[in-house]
Parts: C-alpha cells; sequence; structure tokens
C-alpha cells in the first residue's frame, strides 16, 4: 500500500516555524529529565527563594529545591501529558468527524447533538469534576482533557469534511464501489491535513492551559510530580520577594501556549 | 488617419501588467498592448481564457486585481488620465465615466436588498439624480431593456429573477449615471442560447438609444460578429490581429486568428455509419422527481417526465436543452446516484438497478461518469498518476508504469503529466484527466455531463475530435449531454431534444437538420449565434421576443405549450401524441409533418 502524503504540497509551510518549535518543546520535555542538574525533589540549598547564581541558574523554590531541575520535570510533564491527551482528543473527533460527514443521517445527528452537550459544559467544571469523581491521577486526567477537547475537533473534523464529500471526486470514488476506509485516508484526509494540524496545535495549547489551571487549583498532578502549573502555585509565595521561582514557570507556560499561538497565526496568515 | 475625425475616446498605449503569486517572481500577464476606440464604436476583446482579455478591461476602470498592478503604459479614457487619478478621482471617474457590466450577474448583486436600491446606489452615492428621478430614469431603462413590468420588478430580489433578467437589470444598473463608456465582461456566457438572444438585443437597444462606448469582452465570435465594430484579438497577453469585425471574421491574416475561426465553424466530426440496433443501454419511461410522494405514486415536483431512450452499442447519443430541462438530472439517474421513481432500465440485456450500490461490479465499471466540472472531479491532493493508478487497481487492470503512460496516450497527455497536481494543470488538460480516468476502467458507456461547457473553443474542438477517436479505436459508445447545438451536431448519431422534462423529439443527427422538426427543436436551432453580422436581426424579425411572462405548463397538455408559437386548442387538453416523421425522427407533437416544416 503506498501511503505518501503529498509532503511538499501540504506540510512544507507547516514545517516551518509550528513544528520546530513544537519539536524543540518536545525535545526539552524528552531530554529535560535527564540533563537537569538535581533531583526533582533534593533539598540543596538552605536558602528558600534565592536569586538567579552560578549553582542555581533559576535560584531555589520555597523548600529550598533547584527551580531549574524543578522546572524541566515540569515542562516535561505538562508537554507529554497535554501532547497525549490532545492526540487521543484529535485523533478520535477527525475519525468521528469524518464518520459523520460520510454517513450523514441518523448517524451524524446523535453524534453532533452529543458532542454539542457535551461542548456546553466550561472545560475547567468538567476538568474539576472529572477529579472529583475519580480522584487525580495521570491517565484520569489524560483522558478528562481529552474527553473534554475532543467535541471541539470533531467539529472542526467534521465541517472541513462536509465540504470535501459533497465534491465530484468523492462521488467518482463511490462510484467506482470505494470502502469507506479508502475514503478517509485517501480522498478525504489528505485535502484537510493543513487545517486538521492547525486545529491540533491550538487543542494542545488549550489543553496546557486548563493543565495549569487545574495544577494551580491544586487537583491537577499530585506532589511528588509537578507541572508548571503547580510550580507557579507552590512558589507563589515568592511574588513577593521578586523570586524566579515563580516567574520562571509562569514565563514557561507564556512561551509554549503564546509562542506556539503566535506560530500557527503566522502560518495561518502565510497561507 | 484624417485630420478631421475627432480623437478618440479611449486610448491605450503600450499597456504592460504584471502579476505575482504569493511568494514568486512578478510575471507578466498583458504586455504592449494598444488600441483606440472612437466615440460611440463597440470594440469587441476577443481571447481564451487566460489571454489576458478581462484585466485589460479592468485596467481601463484604473483598476488591477489582487496581486496585479499596471506595470506600464499609457491609459486615456474620456479625457482623464486613469493612470495618475488617485483613490477619489478614481471613485467617481468609476461611477459616472466608465460602467462594468459582469460575467455573472447572479453573483453580483446582494442577495438581501431588493434590485432597485441596488441599481439605483450609482446614481445617489455620486449625487447625479435625486432619488425620486434616479427610481423613474430606473423604470425608464426598464422599459429599454424589455424586462416584464418595470414599474414592479425593481421591487424584487435577485433570487426571483432569471438569470437573463439579472443580466439586463444590471445593464440597466450600469447605465443609469448615463456613463460615457461601458465595458461587457462576457455578459451573456452563463446563459441559455434562447435567453441570450433577448440579453443581446437588449444591449444593442441601449447602445442605440443611450449612445455610449463599448468594450465587449468575449470568447465567442459569434456574438462579436453580432455586437461589435471593431476587434481585438488576444494571445497570452499580446495582441495578435486588430481590424474591422468583418474583416477579422471573414479575412483573418493571423494564423491563430484563423484558427479561432476555424474552432468555431461547425463541422462534421462523425463520420462513422450507424452501428446495428441492440440496444447498449435501454431506458424506458425513465420518471425523476423530487418532493412527497403523491397519490398517484410519482413525486410532487418532476424533473424527468416519462422520458425513453435506447443508446446502441458503440454510438453517441445526444441530449440537448436549456438549462433546467432535466438533463443533468437525467444522466445522473443512469449513473445511479439519482433515485428514480418509475421506469426501468436495462444495460446490456440486463436490469440496471437504481442504486450504484446495488449494480454488479461489472456495470459500474462498463458505465463511467465524466462530470462537468474537472476542478471538482479531481482530488487535489493526489497527483494525475495516483488517479489513474488507482482506477486500474481497483477494476484488477494492469497498472504498471506502461499502462498508466498507455492510458494517458489514449487521451493525449505526455507521460510526464502522471507526476503532476491537478493544480498544475491546465483546464483542457484536467478534462482530458478526467476523461482518461474513466477511459481507464475499459467501460462500454461514457456519460458525458457537458463536458465542454467550461472550456475555450479551441480546447472544447479538440476534446470533441478526441471523443471521436476514441469512439473509433475502442468502440466506445457515449451518452453526450449539452446546450450546444454545434457540437452535438458534429458528433453525435441519435439526438434526443429535452424540454422541461420531456423528450419532445428523438431523431438522427442528420434528420435534425431537415423538417418536420419539433417547434421547440427549430428554436433551438434558430438561437445558435451564426458568424454573419445580420444573425440577430433576422432571428429577432422571424422569433419575435418572448413575452415577458410564460404561463404555466398545462397539467394535461404539451409541456411546451406555452411558449410554442404554432399551438393549437388541443395542447392545452390532451398530451401530444409521438409519432414518426419520414426522416426517422419520433416527435412529440400534435401537429403533423406539413404544419411543422
Amino acid at each position: 500500500m503506498m501511503l505518501a502524503f503529498p509532503l511538499p504540497r501540504y506540510l512544507t509551510p507547516f514545517l516551518q516555524a509550528p513544528a520546530l518549535l513544537a519539536l524543540l518543546w518536545l525535545l526539552l520535555a524528552l531530554a529535560g529529565p535527564w540533563v537537569a542538574p538535581y533531583l526533582p525533589g533534593e533539598v540543596v540549598s538552605t536558602t528558600v527563594f534565592a536569586p538567579i547564581s552560578a549553582r542555581h541558574w533559576l535560584g531555589t523554590d520555597y523548600l529550598g529545591r533547584d527551580v531549574l531541575t524543578r522546572l524541566l520535570y515540569g515542562t516535561s510533564s505538562t508537554v507529554l501529558l497535554c501532547a497525549a491527551s490532545t492526540v487521543m482528543a484529535c485523533g478520535a473527533g477527525a475519525f468521528l468527524g469524518m464518520m459523520a460527514a460520510l454517513k450523514r443521517g441518523m448517524t451524524d445527528t446523535l453524534l453532533s447533538r452529543f458532542m454539542d452537550g457535551v461542548i456546553s459544559i466550561p472545560s475547567l467544571l468538567s476538568g474539576l469534576v472529572a477529579v472529583a469523581t475519580f480522584g487525580s491521577s495521570v491517565p484520569v486526567l489524560v483522558l478528562a482533557m481529552a474527553c473534554i477537547y475532543l467535541p471541539g475537533s470533531y467539529r472542526t473534523c467534521r465541517m472541513l469534511a462536509l465540504s470535501i464529500v459533497q465534491k465530484d471526486f468523492i462521488l467518482a470514488a463511490r462510484m467506482r464501489g470505494e470502502k469507506t476506509s479508502y475514503l478517509v485516508v485517501r480522498e478525504i484526509l489528505p485535502n484537510m491535513a493543513g487545517p486538521v494540524l492547525t486545529d491540533v496545535g491550538l487543542r494542545f495549547i488549550y489543553a496546557v492551559r486548563l493543565l495549569s489551571n487545574l495544577s494551580f487549583l491544586g487537583v491537577g498532578l499530585q506532589p511528588p510530580q509537578t507541572d508548571l502549573g503547580s510550580l507557579t502555585r507552590e512558589n507563589l509565595l515568592g511574588l513577593v520577594y521578586g523570586a524566579p521561582a515563580v516567574i520562571a514557570p509562569a514565563l514557561a507556560i507564556a512561551f509554549l501556549t503564546v509562542g506556539l499561538n503566535l506560530a500557527l497565526d503566522g502560518k495561518g496568515r502565510h497561507q | 488617419m484624417s485630420g478631421h475625425s475627432p480623437p478618440p475616446l479611449i486610448t491605450v498605449r503600450n499597456l504592460c501588467l504584471t502579476g505575482r503569486r504569493a511568494t514568486g517572481p512578478e510575471t507578466t500577464i498583458v504586455s504592449n498592448v494598444s488600441f483606440d476606440v472612437a466615440e460611440g464604436e463597440m470594440l469587441a476583446l476577443i481571447g481564451e481564457s487566460g489571454s489576458g482579455k478581462t484585466s485589460i478591461a479592468l485596467a481601463l476602470t484604473g483598476y488591477a486585481r489582487t496581486g496585479c498592478r499596471i506595470a506600464q503604459g499609457e491609459l486615456r479614457v474620456a479625457g482623464h488620465d486613469v493612470r495618475t487619478m488617485g483613490a477619489s478621482e478614481l471613485r467617481s471617474f468609476r461611477g459616472k465615466t466608465i460602467a462594468y457590466i459582469a460575467q455573472n450577474a447572479g453573483a453580483a448583486f446582494n442577495p438581501a436588498l431588493p434590485l432597485m436600491e441596488q441599481v439605483i446606489e450609482p446614481a445617489l452615492t455620486h449625487h447625479i439624480l435625486p432619488r425620486k428621478e434616479a427610481v423613474d430614469h430606473a423604470i425608464a431603462l426598464f422599459e429599454m431593456m424589455a424586462l416584464p413590468t418595470p414599474h414592479t420588478i425593481g421591487a424584487r430580489y435577485p433570487h426571483e429573477c432569471s438569470g437573463g433578467q439579472l443580466q439586463r437589470i444590471m445593464a440597466a444598473m450600469a447605465l443609469i449615471t448615463e456613463p460615457e463608456v461601458v465595458i461587457f465582461d462576457e455578459p451573456t456566457t452563463a446563459l441559455d442560447v434562447t435567453t441570450q438572444i433577448e440579453v443581446l438585443e437588449a444591449f444593442r437597444v441601449a447602445m442605440r438609444q443611450c449612445g455610449f462606448t463599448g468594450v465587449y469582452v468575449t470568447h465567442d465570435l459569434a456574438i462579436v460578429a453580432q455586437m461589435a465594430d471593431r476587434a481585438v484579438v488576444l494571445k497570452n497577453g499580446s495582441v495578435q490581429e486588430e481590424g474591422p469585425t468583418g474583416q477579422i471574421l471573414n479575412k483573418p491574416t493571423q494564423s491563430y486568428t484563423r484558427q479561432l475561426v476555424a474552432a468555431s465553424q461547425p463541422h462534421l466530426r462523425n463520420h462513422d455509419a450507424l452501428p446495428p440496433a441492440t440496444p447498449l443501454l435501454d431506458v424506458q419511461n425513465l420518471m425523476v422527481g423530487y418532493g412527497a410522494i403523491m397519490p398517484n405514486g410519482h413525486p410532487r415536483h418532476t424533473i424527468v417526465n416519462s422520458v425513453s431512450l435506447p443508446v446502441r452499442a458503440g454510438e453517441t447519443l445526444g441530449i440537448i436543452g436549456e438549462s433546467g430541462c432535466g438533463k443533468s438530472t437525467l444522466i445522473r439517474a443512469i449513473a445511479g446516484i439519482q433515485p428514480w421513481s418509475g421506469g426501468n432500465m436495462f444495460f446490456a440485456g440486463e436490469p440496471l438497478p437504481p442504486r450504484i450500490e446495488d449494480r454488479t461490479p461489472q456495470q459500474r465499471q462498463h458505465l463511467q461518469l465524466v462530470a462537468q466540472n474537472a476542478d471538482l472531479v479531481l482530488n487535489p491532493a493526489l497527483s494525475v498518476g495516483a488517479t489513474l493508478r488507482r482506477v486500474l487497481t481497483f477494476y484488477n487492470e494492469d497498472a504498471s508504469d506502461a499502462a498508466l503512460n498507455r492510458v494517458l496516450d489514449m487521451v493525449r497527455l505526455p507521460a510526464a503529466v502522471a507526476g503532476r497536481y491537478p493544480t498544475q494543470l491546465s483546464g483542457g488538460q484536467k478534462q482530458r484527466v478526467n476523461l482518461a480516468r474513466a477511459l481507464a476502467a475499459r467501460p462500454r458507456l461514457v456519460l458525458c455531463d457537458e463536458i465542454t461547457a467550461a472550456l475555450d473553443t479551441v480546447v472544447a474542438a479538440a476534446i470533441l475530435d478526441l471523443m471521436m477517436e476514441l469512439k473509433r479505436e475502442l468502440g466506445v459508445s457515449w451518452l453526450f449531454v449539452t446546450h450546444d447545438l454545434h457540437a452535438l451536431r458534429s458528433v453525435c448519431d441519435h439526438v434526443a431534444v429535452l424540454y422541461a422534462g420531456h423528450c419532445v423529439e428523438f431523431s438522427t443527427a442528420s434528420a435534425l437538420n431537415a423538417p418536420p422538426r419539433h417547434p421547440y427543436t427549430r428554436k433551438l436551432e434558430s438561437s445558435v449565434p451564426e458568424m454573419h453580422p445580420g444573425w440577430l436581426d433576422g432571428v429577432i424579425r422571424q422569433n419575435g421576443l418572448k413575452p415577458g411572462r410564460v404561463a404555466p405548463i398545462p397539467a394535461h397538455g404539451c409541456c411546451y405549450m406555452p411558449r410554442c408559437p404554432v399551438a393549437v386548442a388541443d395542447c392545452a387538453q390532451t398530451p401530444p401524441p409521438t409519432w414518426q416523421a419520414p426522416s426517422g425522427a419520433l416527435i412529440n407533437c400534435h401537429l403533423q409533418a406539413p404544419d411543422l416544416s
């Protein structure tokens, strides 16, 4: 089976800023724990909220732990958790969206109304409910975020697929008697790859924001695990001392979300 | 030449237009174009798509499309130097001095406003007339354009008018400020031949009464013959030939113009004898419609009404009719993508199920549809090679590179095209790939839905030639749907004339030229523009113009009765019988042969 996507035509603009940035963050997330100078739970200094120094590049936190180390671990969990839930949400969303567009009728109506119902609940609220019901653990958080962002992805993909399904080349393939799987993989997906990848990027940013919010409220990742949101929260006291311990994770969240957003935006304008 | 003649109203000298894609280099669209238009004259800009004719016409209004710019040259229109005017000067120049009539009036009107508001808008924005006088002036223009109910038509919304009416209303909008120059950009290309006549006549009346100077952009030489005094032939952005219309059409000096004229001349491509009378596809009493099912078992609105067509193996059957006559619906029903409510179909002796899903793989393979718009039919994400190869592998044919090249060669495309994507192909190449996709399945019958409608004359002629070659080489049968009578005559063995879902005449292509003919066939025939200048006057003298309001089709009588010039009392009461003329034509009419010759 040849599955050669027309890479030059659809992925060239995408391979520039946004993909490079995403790759950089992923690399940081994977390599972070290996290059961290200390252990994340190790108290390495007697000074709390120490300023930037040669020994502690980003100072120390409220217990005297190395902030750079904890930031690297935090970035790792934030990026990997959110990436996992985004992949799940968008994978399922794209699949269901294309199915709804292809089948139409009852399948489409039931799926769409159900998704509309889910989307009407504020994401933070459903996140809190999920954590309150099932407890806070990595699988619960990933699954909850996947469920929260599935309807949005479903709607985007359904809209894109609907306009493609009505094109004559789908009709021609159907008249030939092609199977649904062929229609999805070869005829529909390549034509919506660009907008869908942009959507994946946006969902990832939403997921980072939601996870950081949950952790900031104390219901996200629980110690000893750490992520960018919980790092900000536990060092909140450092704000009065102007400690890098609180500024660094907040900046990391900003760089991750705003940077990726700007890059995706720029790509959208470019096309 | 003589010092006494007045200076030309429009002067274009060494005009160059350039354009660029998002990041690409600047390319030349139009280079070194010069021409003059005298006051009260109509100049035609002739050329294929991409020849730069619309870009030149837009440049006269000081406008360049996004990404394009007027690089150099001199543009003088009615004493204004277009290139030196500022934005506000241009705004007033465009409303008062020059007006533009676009190709697709249906898309040019705002659907949320009544027509009168839009027609008088130029007069109000340029403070030429107070509101009340503008309305009166608009009504006078509607009358001049021979629009039905000129006093109340302005209260309608765009969707309540037909395409031909909208085109005339748009002309009224252009003329309301009494401009000195009017640009017509293919104003009748999207219209049926019968409607085209009325619109052309309205334009001519307007030109005689208002006395403006015109620039007429078109690719149709027959229309040029009716409308223009002089013509400029363009190719790839440069002038090929310029001269009076008669000279361009009758004694062209440049090879390109000769080619263009030759492609517009009707000529017979189909020289084969009729094959034996075994029908490959037999359509019997087909009924197609939509809406709720009525007690008699048929849908509320019928689109195709009891049509029977036999298509013999190895022949070309043409279906002709104006837009909305049900020809596309008929072909979609045959293709299995439009459910039908009554009648039967047999393909190669076997019954053909209505739904494509219920048909056998052989039936699906042997019956291929080639749709009108090649842009929509080819998947933009797949290369030509991948598209064709999929068809070959799907039907378990040899899908090697050699086989692929054979398929491409069938439609006279070079092997290198296999690596290209649809967006990198021209319109004619796309249509060839579209044909190749159908032919790769080794079909016995190919259904063609207006495949030449969107193509230029020269390209369309090449596609028709190709169809006939393939018919001889492969023995393929064609079902050819069109509204172009010239194309129909040149390639078809049999012809079915469709009107309002009824097959009013079924005959051999040669019998179509000779009486007796159905009144509608005769009307269609006389509506096809011809290349001699007196044609339009002749047609109007002979047929008169269509009355503004057409009566509804009688429930039990003949479908053509409301528009029929020779209708008798019976026509409104009883459905017309079908009888056979001596020429072999089956005619569906109450009148007999002597009355219809």
